[in-house]
């Protein structure tokens, strides 16, 4: 009867997928541990409403969640406009809804929102690609992405624009359009400069010249490579990093958790990280790769780049060679919000390897 | 515009899928590259670093030396007590906090305005002393409170402390809070490091000149911080070693009886070993508390002194400069001896005065002093005796012979602020003068030079430095304060050697002559110091003087009737036992009239307590004194 349950309750869920996160949530509770143990309860009630949810998206079939992509947009790209009119202002920008009853982050769902309704549009024009679909796509990407920016909050900005993007990658977007494209931005830089706000930019002169300004805007990233170098081949032991634990380290069980961990295991600490997140997204890929229709296939796609996006920015940030934008570091940092959207990921690729190409088996 | 095939598609994005993977393997491999490069290639680099946020240097100031006098009295020590303390930088509203601790913690609105002037002087994140000297009440009170007031804290901390308070101030001095300019000073000593958690800084007297000496090593605890500068333990510990101690040549019970002789005249007394140079006691009066400065002084305190027309703060020993007078008048016989100018037998009639050009110089006796020889123009203090003499000698030898004798240079003391006074020649005249016409030397100027008023201008220590070389027959000694500093960590004990500046040319025939004339003012029947040494159980040799504020040509005028800031100043040299001298001072009493009177009893008092341990009669025996002065 147990055994039946079990069964019943694992029954959609991916071996590989599962194991490699349950060994990246591993290395969020060994971090946390260190970096914040007084938070250690109430990322356990994070993670556990997390898989639930995880459990949950696991079984929806993808033809259900293609239903639901234009309304989720639609909705999502209203309560963006709601919050640039009506948004409650934390820390300098407005991001949050408060509808009442709940305050809500509506450019969170963005990033799940975003990728399922460009796979449903290249879906619906499979049979009969053209070059203007992709400028209606850009279009469809643009929209929320910019209304996220003005916000400001350019993190979210850019992995929302990422999970669109890869969409729209993987649907085949012509070569020479993207180095076209990658030409004007270039080209454009200086004035996407002078459209950064002062803060942006402040950070972006930081990654050049940290020490310029060591107990200011450049303390966040001296410390956190301090941290990082100081770990050394195998790092100081865990609860044993001084930055740490002195807590030289800002924000470090969120976006700079990850010094905490690579202060306290080492490079060899990293490289494990490394390997993990490589599996996981390799096993999103394949899952991509054998996925039953072009919505899933695109959606799966995006969203393991998705993982890769999230954990490259934070590390590349916390390590010093990118500039501080909020992102954290997926499935480590603490945090109710992106731990469930990047679960419902893994929900998500679980439900459309259920319903793979069964020819290719 | 083009129909797909499903399977190309489904090709095209695997080809995709593929590229998307060596994308992110190249991604990781780049962030890997970094990682090598912070935890291989710069590891050692990052792990000092690392170190270097993680310990602190916390200093802990040592305990500043002790100044004892001669006899092993402290005159300056420290006691530890409690200070309540707040860190601007960690408060909210300061103003706020400072009126919720006014609730059960007595603060003042001078506490208040000290606080103010500390915080524009020091740097935010100091911890800074709103009130001092907590009783231990009111410490409880805080303790009790505590939690309610993040940023303020009770310390102890060490106080400098003048246990007889105003006593011997001038040579003491005091110490108060750091400023700009000390720490240039302490930067000139390459000192930074040491002064590490140190707060104060002498500002003026032995204090100050023994700063270093005073102050000692800074220990430093090696503590581990957090981000925020709080201490989390201590790792290593190097305690701190106590400033060495100074003792003095000077005798306080000598010292006491001199500032109680004063009573309340201003003036200066300044009594030197002639053997050595040591001084015995050096007073200036009026004097201070300069217990007042040590935890800063109030503004209504600092006005006060300075703004009295007394002028207490000015060191009138040493750097206040008074025409010398009379007292001029021994070494203007033994320059005339030295250079051949004069026998001492030799005499002139005197009729009372002496007219040079159309200018007539009073003698101080109407109708004049007789004959007068050399012996009699300092007993009984014969003015035109020395009119004719410095007339006859010109003013370059006077100056020169001066000159050699140190007056008008800075005797080289251990105090700052020593003034050089005035040494009158041709060439300090073309030199203090602008105008050509005020620039040249006029021979009338000469006249009264030669009875030490004119430009003559001494201070006291010069004054008593000449009357010392006197007493040793010619030998000079640079004049100092500091008899030994000892190390307090193994009790040795640097001794400052007595330094002979140099041996005056001066004949042994010659000094006697001048001797056994200012003995005979202090003993024979016109002498004008006979009524100050009368029944004296020892020989002292000494000489009056009255310094003329201004000069009443021609015109008589009466002391007593004359506004107590215009009366001339008293003063009076003397040293004894003549035979082997082991005391030389030099007096003023400033508007004290005729030095015979104001300026000679004093030195009767410090002589019989130094020679003889009499105690004059009214003075408190001075360890009672001492403890009174405590309360």
């Amino acid at each position: 009867m147990i055994r039946r349950l079990w069964q019943k309750l694992v029954a959609p869920i991916d071996g590989p997928l599962m194991g490699f996160t349950g060994l990246l949530l591993g290395v969020t509770l060994i971090a946390m541990a260190s970096a914040s143990p007084e938070r250690m309860t109430a990322q356990l009630v994070n993670l556990g409403v997390a898989l639930v949810v995880m459990r949950v998206v696991a079984e929806v079939p993808p033809q259900r969640l293609m239903h639901l992509a234009l309304p989720i947009y639609v909705v999502g790209v209203l309560l963006l406009i709601g919050v640039a009119l009506f948004g409650d202002i934390s820390k300098g920008a407005r991001r949050w809804l408060n509808l009442g009853f709940m305050r809500i982050q509506p450019s969170e769902l963005m990033k799940i929102a975003m990728p399922l309704m460009l796979a449903w549009y290249f879906q619906k024009h499979e049979a009969l690609l053209r070059l203007r679909d992709y400028a209606v796509a850009a279009l469809i990407l643009v929209i929320p992405v910019g209304l996220i920016m003005k916000q400001p909050d350019l993190g979210t900005a850019i992995l929302v624009f990422a999970a669109g993007f890869f969409v729209i990658f993987f649907a085949g977007l012509p070569w020479k359009v993207m180095i076209g494209m990658a030409a004007s931005a270039a080209a454009a830089a200086p004035l996407a400069w002078n459209l950064l706000h002062d803060y942006q930019r402040q950070r972006i002169l930081t990654l050049i010249d940290p020490e310029k300004d060591p107990l200011g805007r450049g303390f966040h990233i001296i410390q956190s490579t301090i941290a990082i170098g100081s770990g050394g081949l195998l790092g100081k032991g865990w609860g044993q990093g001084s930055q740490a634990q002195l807590e030289f380290i800002p924000e470090r069980h969120t976006d700079f958790i990850f010094a905490v961990y690579s202060e306290e295991f080492g490079l060899l600490g990293n490289l494990v990280l490394l390997v993990l997140y490589s599996l996981l997204i390799g096993r999103g890929l394949m899952i991509a790769a054998n996925a039953a229709t072009l919505f899933s296939r695109l959606l799966a796609g995006a969203i393991t780049l998705i993982f890769f996006t999230y954990a490259f920015v934070n590390m590349g940030m916390v390590s010093g060679i990118l500039p501080v934008v909020g992102v954290p570091l997926p499935l480590v940092s603490y945090g109710g919000t992106a731990l469930v959207t990047l679960l419902l990921g893994i929900g998500i690729l679980m439900s459309i390897n259920k319903n793979r190409m069964l020819v290719q088996k | 515009m083009e129909f797909r095939n499903p399977q190309e598609g489904l090709e095209q994005f695997r080809r995709r899928i593929a590229v998307a993977g060596v994308f992110v393997l190249i991604g990781f491999a780049l962030l890997f590259a970094r990682f090598v490069w912070l935890q291989v290639v710069q590891y050692d680099y990052y792990r000092t670093r690392a170190e270097a946020n993680r310990i602190s240097l916390v200093p802990t100031p040592p305990n500043r030396g002790l100044i004892l006098d001669r006899n092993g009295e402290v005159l300056a020590r420290n006691y530890s007590a409690y200070t309540l303390e707040i860190t601007p930088s960690q408060v909210r509203d300061l103003d706020a906090t400072i009126d919720a601790l006014a609730e059960f913690i007595a603060i003042e609105a001078k506490d208040r305005k000290r606080f103010r002037k500390l915080m524009e002087e020091s740097r935010r994140f100091e911890s800074l002393p709103i009130r001092t000297r907590l009783s231990d009440a009111e410490v409880a009170k805080f303790i009790a409170r505590r939690f309610r007031f993040p940023g303020v804290d009770i310390k102890a901390r060490l106080f400098r402390q003048y246990p007889r308070g105003a006593f011997a101030s001038h040579v003491l001095g005091y110490i108060g809070r750091i400023t700009e300019r000390d720490q240039g000073r302490i930067e000139a000593a390459e000192a930074e490091a040491n002064y590490r958690g140190t707060e104060q800084f002498g500002k003026i007297g032995l204090e100050q000149r023994y700063e270093f000496d005073l102050h000692g090593t800074t220990g430093f605890d090696q503590v581990e911080v957090d981000a925020s500068g709080q201490a989390v333990r201590t790792l290593a510990r190097t305690t701190p070693v106590p400033g060495n101690n100074l003792t003095l040549t000077l005798d306080a019970k000598l010292q006491q009886i001199a500032e109680q002789a004063f009573g309340d005249r201003k003036g200066a007394l300044v009594a030197i070993e002639p053997a050595t140079g040591g001084i015995l006691a050096l007073v200036s009066m009026p004097n201070y508390d300069p217990n007042l400065f040590v935890d800063g002084i109030s503004t209504a305190d600092w006005e006060a002194l300075n703004k009295s027309p007394d002028r207490p703060m000015l060191n009138r020993a040493l750097a206040g400069t008074y025409p010398p007078g009379s007292t001029f008048k021994p070494f203007m016989s033994l320059a005339a001896l030295t250079l051949g100018k004069r026998r001492p037998e030799q005499a002139i009639a005197d009729p009372g005065s002496f007219t040079f050009g159309n200018h007539t110089f009073r003698d101080d006796k109407k109708g004049g002093h007789g004959m007068v020889d050399m012996h009699k123009s300092i007993v009984e203090s014969c003015d035109t005796y020395y009119y004719l003499l410095a007339n006859d000698m010109g003013i370059e030898s006077i100056a020169a012979f001066m000159g050699q004798l140190g007056l008008g240079s800075r005797t080289g003391i251990d105090l700052e602020g020593e003034a050089e006074g005035v040494l009158p020649s041709p060439a300090w005249k073309k030199k203090r003068f602008r105008q050509p016409e005020q620039q040249k030397w006029y021979a009338g100027e000469t006249i009264s030079i030669g009875i030490g008023q004119g430009y003559n201008s001494y201070t006291p220590l010069q004054l008593a430095q000449a009357t010392a070389t006197l007493a040793n027959n010619g030998v000079m000694f640079r004049p100092h304060l500091v008899n030994h500093i000892t190390d307090t960590r193994n009790g040795e004990k640097t001794y400052i050697e007595p330094q002979p500046l140099k041996t005056l040319p001066w004949k042994q025939a010659h000094i006697d002559v001048i001797k056994r004339a200012m003995v005979g003012v202090n003993i024979e029947e016109r002498g004008t110091g006979r009524r100050a040494f009368k029944d004296a159980e020892y020989i002292a040799a000494g000489k009056t003087g009255t310094a003329q504020m201004f000069s009443y040509k021609g015109a008589e005028h009466k002391t007593e009737t004359m506004q107590a800031h215009l009366r001339d100043h008293a003063l009076y040299i003397a040293f004894a036992p003549v035979e082997t001298p082991k005391i030389a001072v030099a007096i003023i009493v400033e508007n004290g009239g005729f030095g015979a009177q104001a300026a000679a009893p004093i030195a009767r008092q410090v002589f019989d307590y130094y020679l003889l341990g009499k105690v004059p009669p009214g003075a408190a025996p001075t360890d009672e004194a001492a403890a009174e002065s405590e309360e």
